[in-house]
């Protein structure tokens, strides 16, 4: 896995590439710690070259999404989910709880 | 039947799945179904790292994946406690954020994404998991 954070002016754009499962979840959450710690909570996690997510991922996702959430300060779009990630997402209810946008343009373009 | 032995250790994910998705492949499953015999398979090991072998050293996960006409078996099987994931509860997927329960989650997703879960469990055994997926269309 391969996380590449970009700051832009109103929101941070995540790039997460590779395989997110159980081994690689806590560098995910570690970075997306980071990113809030320095104040930012409007974040574009750019899933292009997302290649597997599994429950592990997920959990750093909802974590991250209650933090940018508190106190109406932010929020967490995700951007060209993959199918098969988002089928996964779905199935475990994750969709109603993140907007998704088809590209990280549109996505920064929402903030 | 093919079989394989790893290490109770997260960084030995990558290699279960691409064993599990070579045998899908073998049965003729789609990319899709593929993917999921394959997260199915990492939320088992995940938890059997995490839950099973919890406070056990050098612990071994044995998996076995028989390929037969438009069905796949994976046979996943430890020596650490008994963790039956057929009784981990549901969690509520219904409410909102700040409700959300982080914990359950890949079981439920391997009961969504498995056709049949079995769970057994013996002193002398150990712990066996046994999942299969049937391809779309055949029954």
């Amino acid at each position: 896995m391969e996380i590449v954070v970009k700051e832009f002016k109103h929101c941070n754009v995540i790039e997460i590439n590779g395989r997110v499962d159980s081994s690689t979840a806590p560098q995910l959450s570690q970075t997306l710690d980071k990113v809030c710690d320095q104040g930012h909570f409007k974040l574009v996690l750019d899933m292009t070259g997302l290649e597997y997510m599994s429950s592990a991922g997920f959990r750093a996702l909802l974590a991250t999404q209650r933090t940018c959430k508190r106190y109406n300060r932010g929020e967490v779009v995700l951007a060209a989910v993959p199918t098969r990630i988002r089928e996964a997402l779905e199935l475990a209810g994750f969709t109603e709880l993140f907007k998704s946008y088809d590209d990280a343009l549109s996505a920064v373009g929402s903030f | 039947m093919k079989e394989a032995k790893y290490s109770a250790d997260f960084n030995n994910l990558d290699a279960i799945r691409d064993f599990v998705g070579e045998a899908a492949e073998e049965a003729g499953f789609s990319g899709r179904e593929m993917y999921s015999v394959q997260l199915a398979a990492d939320e088992a090991c995940s938890n059997i790292i995490e839950h099973a072998y919890e406070d056990i050293p050098n612990g071994e996960i044995e998996i076995a994946c028989k390929v037969e006409t438009g069905q796949i078996t994976i046979i996943i099987h430890d020596h650490g406690k008994e963790f039956d994931i057929t009784q981990v509860r549901k969690p509520n997927l219904s409410r909102d954020l700040s409700e959300r329960e982080v914990g359950g989650l890949g079981v439920y997703l391997i009961h969504q994404l498995m056709d049949e879960v079995r769970f057994s469990s013996s002193k002398k055994n150990g712990n066996t998991l046994t999942m299969i997926k049937r391809k779309s269309g055949a029954l």
